[in-house]
């Protein structure tokens, strides 16, 4: 009889599942846990973590419960909804009920300003943005193959896009120069390396609004980037989830919009990813949405779909509710003012202690710039900091080096997840925190301006060295 | 060797290596384009330039062509049933595609060109026809009747009038009750389910064995399905390239779950209508030793038990020699036990797991799918269960779970749902009534028609043997005869072929999606068919 020991179980199963390619062994998970083990909560634990590393968005409840309460038959559970149940409950078609494919098309479309319409049949479930991103990369790439993905870039993503698929990432750089600005010089870049390395690039994924910097694309950097996948010939992934997150001008522009402008735009390439966990705050539902302007991706899609297909009773809710036009219009624009009010206070709170961050117009985030705090300016400092304000500040933000950023010094900080009282209490550490590092450390933080760059060692994929991209080409300077 | 003009096929260069054939294929226009250049410089001193390269290089790109062309039909995956059964297409493993379509179009993966295939499996095909032409009693009463998916349509009633009952007002409960609020259920919430859906699904899963074995909620990850369910086990137990074993015939579906996107192969292991489809140890051993000969990595045992198609029920017998075969061979199994709770004859079902506890075998080996799409019907709201003993493969899971969630609202439904026993109770009881006497009768009215059908003791089908009037003797004929059913009798029911059985002639009728006043109207539409072919001999 086998003892079972740990080495023998462990040869027997798959690479995949004893691999650590799912990337939570990065600090991004590791603050998590932490906020796991001691929650902050406003009355039971007063000095537990506040956790500022989840990207959730709390502030619309409300309005939905009130839908909720009004539109009694949209529920199954109901009297008045009931009758739908027989129907609900068995209907496991991948094609989606027809109803919730309208609905999502017509949501999709009034977030973009009623400026581009959107082909129901074109939308493809899965679970959440999490399995619609790697429903995606099966279906455009095979494994080895590999995808540009734009610094500082979502920490899951390595789990999302690579993990089961065998696809690779290759950082596209971006610095603070110019905003984190994605230029076309920075793609050619990573391009072209890939390909001196023999490596197979099957498209560039690009977050728009970022996650993690909150800002949106503009118009014609956009139009650059489509017609460089063009060029190329390579797909184009247009995460898109924070649509409705955008608080403030700039409008957000979609890939959808630009590619009506761009004369023989090949659509096939072009796809876009979506879900309601963000812009709606129902990341519970675990509703992700697939749009592929190429019809093979779709017939495949829609057959993988298989593996995580929204529950009925879910759609069946959405369906009622995203139909809502009058109940959308007002959702969408008050969820925006309240973003926009929180990202307010928050950046003037931080203001406070001469904290600032990357200007932005959406995201349920700021891109906190900490360099002043580094005593080190390497991604070693970054961690030392990161750790101190996790353990001593009792805040969970995120590491900018989590996300891949070029340079140490860069935190994301998620402010939509939390009451206002919940604000007020992480903005005030903040200020004893920072009030306190700034006292202590004048002198040495003076002497330390001399900022050094460490090429990034963070993981498995083509090192790309600062030092190659001229963030002040001609076309930035163009462009801003 | 010298540096070619061409840029080298980076597949080569980059990807793992895969199964012998993809890489051969791609290393074999590698090495042909290497071999062009130096032939152009030596024909180029003789015939001129253009008949120096040109030649030369259109006899290799020909050789090349007409190579690949044969290579992929040797690329099939080596199994028993292809050469008893060649004419069917039988679905094509992700090493079989060649990539010559790809080279004037934008390239998707090649799992995608794969996929996005029109389906050759007759189940899919099946299933396609019926949503183009859906039978309704009303609107459409010359539609094809689906008698091709093992929905139960029986006791939805019960469950409908439960939910009227019990949660009225809104979707989230009356405004006290906190834990139904959207606070609740609407943020994240863990990805390998709620602690207590968990609890309520460990109880039903005990409740529908019978009471004989008890579950542990720690020892499961929740999904949305028991699709995901099976998907996620083959990533964690097996590598890309490596195989199952599986008895035939199976359940169609395991082709996608298993084989599309985690690459392992599934080995069919025979059984035959002389022992009732049931599954014998020495034709496993054979199917084991035939592979390891071919090199193929044997990482499993794939079950369903009760089984789909033909709905008998595994003896302890039988699942103990199946444990003490992956003990010897040091492989593990996974018993699909989602048709647990719809059992109706006189056999009793035991899972697994209860043989687990009786015998000290090594757990880790066990991994136990189940869902509520089947006892319970509501296979829209996608609810799965992975159950294991091994707490690796649980970790593993857990982390993969993220990409297949139950959506919250659904779970708390479930979970309430569940949590009322009394109701659970005579829901069972109610269910496997009705499928009984749907069955019965329906058996009975196939054998009055000369259909005679396998024994069977759970699930929501019959398998029934209808060689008799397929002519050849063949998988032609079994094609045939499918083709008279969709198209003269406008009825879908699922070929043995599609679910891989060695004798042709047998087809899967589900009778769940009917109501019990609807049968004399498909067995008239069966007979039809029947006679025609009687008269046609």
């Amino acid at each position: 009889m086998a003892l079972g020991n740990i080495k023998s179980t462990h040869q027997l199963l798959s690479k995949i599942a004893t691999n650590d390619k799912h990337g939570e062994n990065s600090p991004y998970f590791d603050g998590w846990k932490a906020y796991e083990t001691n929650p902050f909560h406003p009355t039971k634990n007063p000095q537990g973590v506040i956790q500022m590393g989840l990207a959730e968005n709390q502030l619309s409840f409300d309005l939905i419960e009130e839908w909720i309460r009004n539109n009694p038959k949209a529920s199954i559970c109901t009297p008045e909804g009931v009758d739908n149940f027989r129907h609900i409950a068995n209907f496991q078609d991948y094609h989606g009920l027809p109803e919730f494919r309208n609905a999502v098309a017509k949501f999709m479309s009034k977030v973009r300003g009623g400026r581009v319409r959107f082909d129901p049949d074109r939308i493809l479930m899965s679970g959440g943005a999490t399995g619609a991103n790697e429903l995606i990369m099966f279906c455009l790439a095979d494994p080895g193959d590999a995808f540009l993905v734009p610094c500082p870039y979502y920490p899951a993503f390595v789990r999302d896009l690579c993990w089961r698929t065998g696809v690779q990432l290759i950082p596209v750089q971006c610095d603070s120069s110019n905003n984190f600005m994605i230029t076309r010089e920075a793609l050619e870049a990573a391009y072209n390396k890939a390909k001196a390395h023999n490596i197979n690039v099957k498209g560039l994924l690009i977050t728009n609004p970022s996650n993690p910097l909150g800002t949106t694309v503009d118009r014609e950097t956009l139009k650059s980037i489509v017609r460089f996948i063009n060029e190329k010939n390579i797909h184009f992934v247009c995460d898109e989830i924070y649509a409705a997150t955008v608080f403030n001008t700039p409008t957000f522009v979609s890939v959808a919009e630009v590619i009506q402008e761009i004369e023989h735009c090949k659509r096939n390439l072009i796809h876009i990813i979506y879900s309601l966990s963000k812009d709606m705050g129902l990341p519970g539902f675990r509703v992700g949405l697939v749009y592929s302007y190429n019809d093979e991706v779709v017939n495949c899609g829609r057959k993988m779909s298989s593996f995580g297909l929204v529950s009925s009773q879910t759609q069946h809710f959405l369906a009622a509710m995203l139909a809502d036009e009058e109940f959308v219009e007002r959702f969408l624009k008050e969820s925006a003012k309240r973003l926009r009010l929180r990202h307010e206070y928050f950046t003037k709170g931080l203001e406070k202690v001469n904290i600032t961050c990357l200007p932005s117009n959406a995201g349920l985030f700021c891109w906190m710039n900490l360099r002043g705090l580094l005593k080190k300016h390497t991604f070693e400092g970054e961690m030392v900091l990161w750790r101190m304000i996790v353990n001593e500040v009792k805040l969970n933000v995120s590491p900018g080096s989590a996300f891949n950023c070029s340079e140490p010094g860069w935190f994301r900080v998620c402010f939509a997840n939390m009451d206002h009282e919940t604000v007020e209490v992480a903005l005030k550490r903040i200020r004893a925190f920072v009030g306190k590092e700034i006292g202590v450390e004048r002198k040495r933080w003076k002497s330390n301006l001399r900022l050094s760059f460490s090429t990034r060692r963070f993981d498995e994929t083509v090192i790309m060295s600062p030092h190659m991209m001229s963030p002040h080409s001609p076309l930035v300077r163009a462009t801003t | 060797m010298t540096q070619t003009r061409k840029p080298s096929d980076p597949k080569h260069r980059t990807r793992e290596p895969k199964t012998p054939s993809s890489s051969s294929s791609s290393s074999f226009s590698t090495s042909g384009m290497k071999l062009i250049v130096p032939l152009q410089g030596v024909v180029q001193g003789r015939g001129g330039l253009f008949l120096g390269t040109l030649i030369p290089c259109a006899l290799f790109y020909f050789l090349q062509l007409y190579l690949k062309r044969r290579r992929s039909g040797f690329n099939n995956p080596p199994s028993p049933s292809s050469t008893s059964s060649p004419t069917l297409p039988r679905t094509s493993s992700r090493s079989n595609l060649s990539t010559r379509g790809s080279i004037s179009r934008v390239r998707v993966s090649k799992l995608a060109t794969l996929v996005a295939k029109p389906d050759d499996s007759l189940y899919y095909l099946g299933l396609e026809k019926v949503s183009q032409d859906p039978y309704d009693a009303s609107e459409n009463p010359n539609g094809i009747i689906q008698l091709g998916l093992s929905d139960n349509k029986l006791c939805l009633d019960l469950i409908g009038k439960w939910v009227s009952r019990n949660l009225e007002g809104s979707l989230m409960g009356s405004s006290d009750d906190v834990t139904l609020s959207i606070n609740g259920i609407a943020p994240y919430q863990p990805h390998d389910g709620l602690g207590e859906l968990k609890m309520a699904l460990s109880d039903f899963m005990q409740q529908v064995m019978g009471e004989s074995v008890k579950f542990d909620p720690s020892n499961m990850i929740l999904t949305s399905g028991a699709t995901p369910a099976i998907e996620i086990l083959s990533f964690c137990l097996a590598d890309h390239g490596n195989a199952f074993l599986v008895p035939t015939p199976y359940y169609p579906g395991f082709v996608r779950d298993v084989r599309w996107r985690p690459g392992v192969d599934l080995i069919p292991v025979h059984c035959r209508s002389t022992d009732n489809f049931n599954l014998n140890i020495t034709a496993l051993e054979q199917a084991y030793s035939q592979a390891r000969k071919r090199g193929v990595k044997v990482r499993g045992i794939l079950i369903s038990n009760p089984s789909n198609p033909v709905g008998n029920i595994l003896t302890p017998d039988v699942l103990f020699s199946l444990l003490d075969f992956a003990e010897e061979k040091n492989i593990h199994i996974i018993a699909d036990e989602v048709f647990a709770g719809s059992t109706y004859g006189s056999d009793k079902f035991v899972s697994i797991a209860e043989i687990l506890d009786s015998e000290y075998v090594d757990k880790s080996r066990v991994h136990i799918v189940y869902g509520l799409s089947k006892d319970l019907s509501l296979a829209g709201f996608r609810v799965g269960v992975i159950y294991s003993f091994n707490h690796t493969v649980l970790a593993a899971a857990k982390k993969l779970s993220r990409f297949s969630s139950i959506s919250a609202p659904t779970q708390r439904l479930v979970a309430s749902m569940l949590s009322d026993k009394r109701f659970i109770q005579e829901y069972l009881e109610t269910n496997r009534y009705r499928i009984q006497q749907v069955h019965d009768k329906f058996v009975d009215c196939l054998s009055k028609l000369g259909i005679k059908c396998a024994k069977s003791s759970a699930g929501m089908f019959c398998w029934a043997d209808m060689s008799g009037l397929i002519r050849p003797y063949s998988e032609k004929g079994e094609l045939e005869l499918w083709e008279k059913f969709m198209s003269v009798s406008k009825i879908n029911i699922t070929p043995g072929s599609a679910c891989h059985c060695i004798e042709p002639g047998w087809f899967r009728i589900c009778f769940t999606s009917i109501s019990f006043e609807d049968i004399p109207l498909v067995i008239e539409r069966i007979r039809r068919v029947v006679e025609s072919c009687k008269s046609s001999s």
